[in-house]
């Protein structure tokens, strides 16, 4: 299987699998701990700072590791309870129909009716900014679009002779879902993971930007971008390494989607 | 109502979209009563003594229940009136106006340069499919619809108005600001958030062209011998336009919303950095208004998406 992967694809693999790495062993890592202020504010990148420092004179290169776990994890986690509960929703919606498609559906036009940061602002502005908070906002606004892709998928397989056969049998709601539909139903939204793993990367990172993500002395690193900015008419590239660690994440894994898309042919869900 | 059935389709459209936005409206009211705290604390503080919170209360009509609020704040809002911001006391839509006109100014000028860079893109795409310069197209979109807003903003402040100097770092527009002046001070955060859209309308405008091209009359066109170039001028394109119509509005709307993040990095003073800055106060009434007039604009170019589709479909104007 391996020898089949294009380059690109393999770029990405190996990129993610070191971020991966990297976000996991954090503390073995970092030369100094995330918050201990080492050197002079924003000093160049030098032998004892690959980096440099950054706003408070605190080692640039640790933060960013630390800043990986940060971003990754709770990524991670918002993608697991958007999938979780997406998924299920959908396959549910696709299998029981009737009143309970109906209302979910349309619970989910509504809420993708208005543009996701924006409804995550007007919640953020009465919810206390803490990580569990974070998560579930993320992971709730994001559930519909793998509500959506995972209805129209089970709503494919949902009439095949298998699932016929299945429920002729008696069996449950329950076995239905997760024995009939969801291993059948696996591929495309594997690759609809890492899509939306990307969009959480961006989004947290977008939030914690505008201040209004994981707050300080902690940052991931979109609250690194927005710590070192006021460097940046200085002629201080500080900003830019924080913000350009979310993008070489954001195209490793893209890459990787790409490549599991492409692998898997038949049952795209309504996606062409 | 008889009449044509395009106009039907058309009505029914936008009365969806009315529906649709009170709907949302709801929604997000609902999205600012979900913690038993209420303003009138959060204004006060945790200092505040029992009778101050209940005077704050009686005065911003807080003991009422949530329908009654909300039908309030939604009649208020139908007449023009936005309310008071909680932090500055002062009257949300008069403040909002010159912001929502800047925003506006800002977007609609980044429009004027994206769509028809983008149509052009996405037709020199189709034309040498397969060839370097799609694979340049393609890795650009895929780039960049992974890359953050602030990485291409602090970069484009980084070499054009830090090093190179050749624009301002932080984009000011006043009111009487001469007109050029002001297009010289949208020019980056006009670019950040033309390269955040461009991709996406790039990389549809391709596949709504090449949809188009695997149609019965374009294999008719080439087996008549004609140009590739006049296979996507005189059959392709044509009937693609309804497709494309579609993608550009929906990235226009996909554009009022980049404009937030945008606004922030460039100092912008527009209606998203107002959103953001009273998120952080927790100025309720003020995120209320903005993100209903945020959303507003995005249902109606959604609408406005939806309408021109129908309008260009030949099926549907020609009723047999």
């Amino acid at each position: 299987m391996l020898k089949r992967i294009p380059v690109s694809s393999l770029i990405g693999l190996v990129f993610t699998a070191l971020f991966l790495i990297v976000a996991v062993f954090a503390p073995f890592i970092a030369p100094y701990p995330t918050g201990q202020i080492v050197g002079g504010v924003w000093e160049p990148m030098s032998a004892q700072y690959w980096l440099g420092t950054d706003n408070l004179g605190r080692d640039l290169l640790s933060r960013m590791i630390y800043g990986a776990q940060i971003t990754i994890f709770i990524s991670v986690a918002a993608t697991a309870l958007s999938f979780t509960m997406g998924s299920v929703l959908g396959f549910a919606a696709a299998v029981i129909g009737g009143w309970f498609e109906i209302v979910m559906s349309r619970l989910v036009d509504l809420l993708m009716a208005i543009p996701t940061l924006i409804f995550g602002l007007v919640i953020l502005s009465v919810l206390p900014t803490t990580i569990p908070v974070l998560i579930m906002v993320m992971g709730i606004l994001d559930s519909t679009r793998v509500y959506r892709l995972s209805r129209a998928v089970a709503a494919d397989i949902n009439v095949m002779d298998f699932v016929e056969a299945a429920k002729l049998r008696g069996e449950g709601t329950g076995w239905i879902i997760f024995r009939e539909i969801l291993p059948n139903a696996l591929s495309p939204l594997v690759s609809e993971l890492g899509l939306r793993f990307i969009y959480a990367v961006l989004f947290l990172s977008a939030l914690s930007f505008l201040g209004l993500g994981v707050q300080p002395p902690e940052a991931d690193w979109g609250g690194m971008v927005k710590e070192n900015k006021e460097g940046i008419v200085f002629g201080i590239p500080a900003a830019l390494i924080p913000a350009a660690a979310i993008a070489a994440l954001a195209i490793s894994v893209n890459l990787v989607a790409d490549w599991i898309l492409n692998r898997t042919t038949s049952l795209k869900g309504g996606r062409g | 109502m008889g009449g044509s059935p395009i106009l039907r389709l058309i009505a029914q459209r936008v009365a969806m979209g009315i529906l649709l936005l009170f709907a949302v409206s709801a929604l997000i009211f609902a999205g600012t009563q979900i913690l038993p705290g209420d303003v009138a604390a959060s204004i006060l503080g945790q200092s505040a003594t029992p009778t101050a919170l209940a005077n704050l209360r009686q005065e911003l009509g807080l003991n009422d229940p949530a329908y009654v609020r909300y039908f309030r704040w939604l009649g208020g809002i139908l007449t023009g009136d936005l309310g008071t911001a909680l932090t500055t006391r002062q009257d949300i839509a008069t403040t909002l106006g010159p912001r929502l006109w800047n925003t506006l100014f800002l977007a609609f000028w980044t429009a004027v340069v994206a769509i028809p860079l983008a149509i052009l893109l996405g037709l020199l795409a189709v034309r040498y499919r397969n060839g370097p310069i799609d694979k340049a197209i393609s890795g650009f979109a895929l780039a960049s619809t992974s890359l953050p807003e602030f990485f291409i903003g602090y970069l484009l402040i980084f070499f054009f108005a830090v090093k190179l100097q050749w624009f301002p770092s932080i984009s000011t527009v006043y009111d009487g600001m001469p007109f050029l002046e002001k297009l010289q001070a949208i020019v980056l955060p006009g670019t950040a958030l033309l390269l955040v859209v461009l991709a996406h309308m790039m990389r549809m405008t391709r596949a709504a062209i090449l949809n188009v091209m695997q149609s019965a009359y374009v294999e008719t066109a080439e087996l008549k011998g004609l140009s590739q170039l006049n296979i996507i001028r005189k059959h392709a394109f044509p009937n693609a336009i309804a497709p494309i119509v579609n993608v550009v509005m929906l990235n226009l709307a996909f554009l009022v919303v980049g404009v937030v993040v945008v606004e922030v990095i460039f100092v912008y003073p527009g209606m998203g950095q107002y959103l953001v800055d009273h998120v952080a106060k927790r100025d309720v009434p003020v995120v209320q208004a903005v993100g209903l007039i945020f959303a507003a604009v995005y249902i109606s170019l959604n609408i406005v998406a939806d309408i021109a589709s129908i309008l260009a479909n030949p099926r549907l104007r020609h009723p047999r």
